[in-house]
């Protein structure tokens, strides 16, 4: 039997390049009270809760269970975490809700990258043995794939510049944003993508609520319904990729039905400009569609959460009424390794 | 709040020791022994570097072959700020380098005078590091190489004398720990000898050390409230063990405390006593040092034992 789960409710803290006043607990709290406060539920009510971070983000072991104080897990509550981006969070709650063990669920997901250098962090998450010990970065990673892409005339500078002021220029009206307005493409950070091509290195924590059936209509005026959700990983090794294409983003598509109808908005998870070409050409997406209404990665990217925050995002104008039918994407790894796709839809505004 | 943020280093450091496969292990051995080797998958492509199972069909992958020292570049990235840990500390080009006789690319990196002397399609060959132990480092880097691509590769039987099997690999992350408001809060007091827990405006609890939120209710503690200095152990273990970098005798006693007005217990060091005296339900205190920050250890007060009544809840 299939249910519907939708998102009824998203919060997020505004982003920031440290947090460093505040404990994770302590920055995480205030966006499980208002995603709850949001639906009128209570801590008790959610019947099963599933959170992404990572402990090497902060360097503090076991993280994840201080961060549990916030949702008041005691007496013990069904609960999971995944080491990975919020949005793999949201993907077990929506599995747990399709099982029907539960109508409700609560998914979250933080990470503090000030305390360390994230671009060396990132690097542990590489193949151990052939490529970690070169250190390769986040950066010099993104660095390569944006190469290639101009080397097939995929893109250029210039085109790279402008996936960045448009996405900064619409955060504008995104108060969370940690990047906002103009700002100046900068030097080469690693060539050829400059400073303005990169996100921007910062703190923040994000929460979305799942509902099953009618208990989403209760808690929501215009629940997102989640018609569809895939996620899909390519080969290990960056030699082995194309890295210009991305065949695991567009499968997961193809498996959420993004293909079946057009969508009107689509938050994609691009933390890097060059990305974002990958993302559109491998999602078939023209220029009628809406991408990144709020900005996206290049605005805010707190790692483990930003991915979460796309599918907040696009449910969010779905709740507002903005859109009808939106994708959201989160991205993984180095040079998007690993996709997940959803497809969020409301009702007819008009319908009976 | 308008304490002062609290910061302080902290560095994690960690040698992770892996064990190599068959596939690998004959990598690196090659590497080693300035030797190149690819594998061949079923359907004939050549992967460098080789994997022990075939990324798209997940087949056993063990028929190896000898590739060039020499190949092209299909992309690259110009690094003018090299960080830690990368292998050179003058400006290079990271590369992906499909080599002679392979289907795939390697990553590693360039070394050239600056990013106009690099292109996509550009040939490359290894410089070897001087010294050699069985790591991808082995290859110093790549230079500039005007040479002809070399012919199919030959196969190679990936046995080489004295195998290398694993490897050890060293990470090192350097972060600026700061504790937060209620630990800052609690670290402060300290300093002065107070110690202050948080109370939970919900179910009024009092938590010592405070992290901030109260796990029952799932909301923030704020209201200070000083707790102690007398306490009552409310259950112990001996330690046997010396710590290393830890000036303390064994055998001597952990013990969890519950210190007056606070709702849970926390832990600390016995001191003063007999480790076979110490008893649940003893009655301690702080003993803080000249400059130490917080107590070195908690001796008995000397008052009667408390009620095993008084502190059950608190087990």
């Amino acid at each position: 039997m299939t249910r519907d789960i939708a998102v009824v409710a998203f919060a997020q803290t505004d982003h920031r390049r440290t947090s460093e006043d505040l404990s994770e607990v302590e920055m995480l709290m205030p966006v499980l009270h208002e995603v709850l406060d949001r639906t009128g539920l209570k801590t008790s009510d959610i019947g099963f809760t599933c959170s992404g971070s990572s402990d090497y983000l902060a360097g503090r072991a076991f993280s994840f269970t201080l961060a549990l104080d916030g949702v008041g897990a005691w007496p013990p509550i069904s609960e999971s975490h995944v080491e990975m981006d919020g949005a793999w969070a949201l993907y077990e709650a929506w599995t747990k809700l399709l099982t029907g063990d539960t109508d409700t669920a609560l998914v979250y997901s933080y990470g503090k990258s000030s305390p360390g250098s994230v671009r060396d962090v990132l690097t542990r998450q590489l193949d151990p043995y052939y490529v970690a010990p070169l250190w390769p970065d986040s950066v010099a990673l993104a660095a390569l794939q944006a190469q290639a892409l101009i080397d097939e005339g995929y893109t250029d500078e210039p085109a790279l510049a402008a996936v960045a002021a448009r996405s900064r220029a619409d955060a504008e009206a995104n108060s969370h944003a940690q990047l906002r307005g103009s700002v100046p493409q900068g030097d080469y950070l690693v060539r050829p993508l400059r400073t303005g091509d990169c996100p921007p290195i910062g703190d923040g924590a994000a929460a979305v609520i799942l509902a099953a059936g009618d208990r989403a209509r209760e808690l929501c005026e215009r629940p997102a319904w989640i018609r569809g959700i895939d996620h899909r990983i390519e080969a290990h090794s960056l030699g082995v990729r194309e890295l210009t294409d991305s065949p695991s983003t567009r499968l997961a598509a193809e498996k959420a039905g993004a293909f079946e109808r057009p969508v009107d908005t689509a938050e994609l998870h691009a933390p890097f400009t060059s990305q974002e070409v990958v993302l559109r050409k491998a999602l078939r997406l023209g220029d009628d569609v809406r991408v990144n209404p709020s900005g996206g990665a290049l605005a805010a990217n707190p790692i483990m959460a930003a991915g979460l925050i796309r599918i907040g995002e696009a449910a969010a104008r779905i709740h507002r009424g903005e859109s009808d039918r939106a994708l959201a994407h989160a991205t993984s790894g180095p040079c998007l390794q690993q996709n997940l796709v959803a497809v969020l839809e409301g009702e007819p505004r008009h319908a009976q | 709040m308008t304490t002062e943020i609290l910061k302080a280093p902290l560095v994690v450091e960690f040698p992770f020791t892996r064990s190599l496969g068959p596939v690998q292990s004959a990598f690196l051995t090659g590497l080693r022994e300035r030797v190149v080797l690819g594998v061949r998958t079923t359907d004939g492509r050549v992967l460098v570097p080789p994997v022990e199972y075939d990324p798209v069909t997940a087949d056993e992958l063990r028929d190896l072959v000898e590739v060039a020292p020499t190949g092209t570049v299909t992309t690259w990235a110009w690094n003018h700020a090299p960080r830690r840990g990368q292998p050179l500390d003058t400006p290079f080009a990271w590369v992906l380098v499909r080599l002679d006789g392979a289907d795939t690319a390697l990553l590693h990196v360039l070394d050239a005078p600056g990013p106009d002397a690099v292109h996509t399609g550009m040939r490359v060959r290894v410089r070897w590091a001087p010294e050699r132990t069985g790591a991808i480092t082995d290859i110093a880097c790549f230079e500039p190489h005007d040479s002809p691509s070399a012919g199919e590769p030959p196969a190679h039987e990936g046995q080489f004398e004295s195998m290398v099997t694993g490897i050890v690999a060293q990470a090192r992350l350097d972060y600026t720990y700061s504790p937060g408001r209620a630990q800052t809060a609690y670290i402060t007091a300290l300093a002065d000898r107070r110690i202050v827990g948080e109370r939970c405006p919900s179910c009024r609890k009092v938590y010592v050390p405070p992290r901030g939120a109260c796990p029952t209710c799932g909301v923030a503690t704020s209201e200070q409230v000083r707790v102690g200095p007398g306490g009552t152990v409310t259950t112990f273990c001996i330690v046997n063990i010396k710590a290393k970098n830890l000036d303390i005798e064994v055998p001597y006693v952990y013990a969890h405390i519950a210190l007056d007005g606070a709702d849970l217990a926390l832990h600390g060091r016995i001191g003063g006593i007999p480790y076979d005296q110490v008893r649940m339900g003893l009655r301690v205190e702080p003993v803080w040092t000249e400059g130490g920050g917080y107590p070195d250890h908690y001796r008995p007060t000397g008052e009667p034992d408390a009620d095993y009544e008084t502190f059950k809840e608190l087990l």
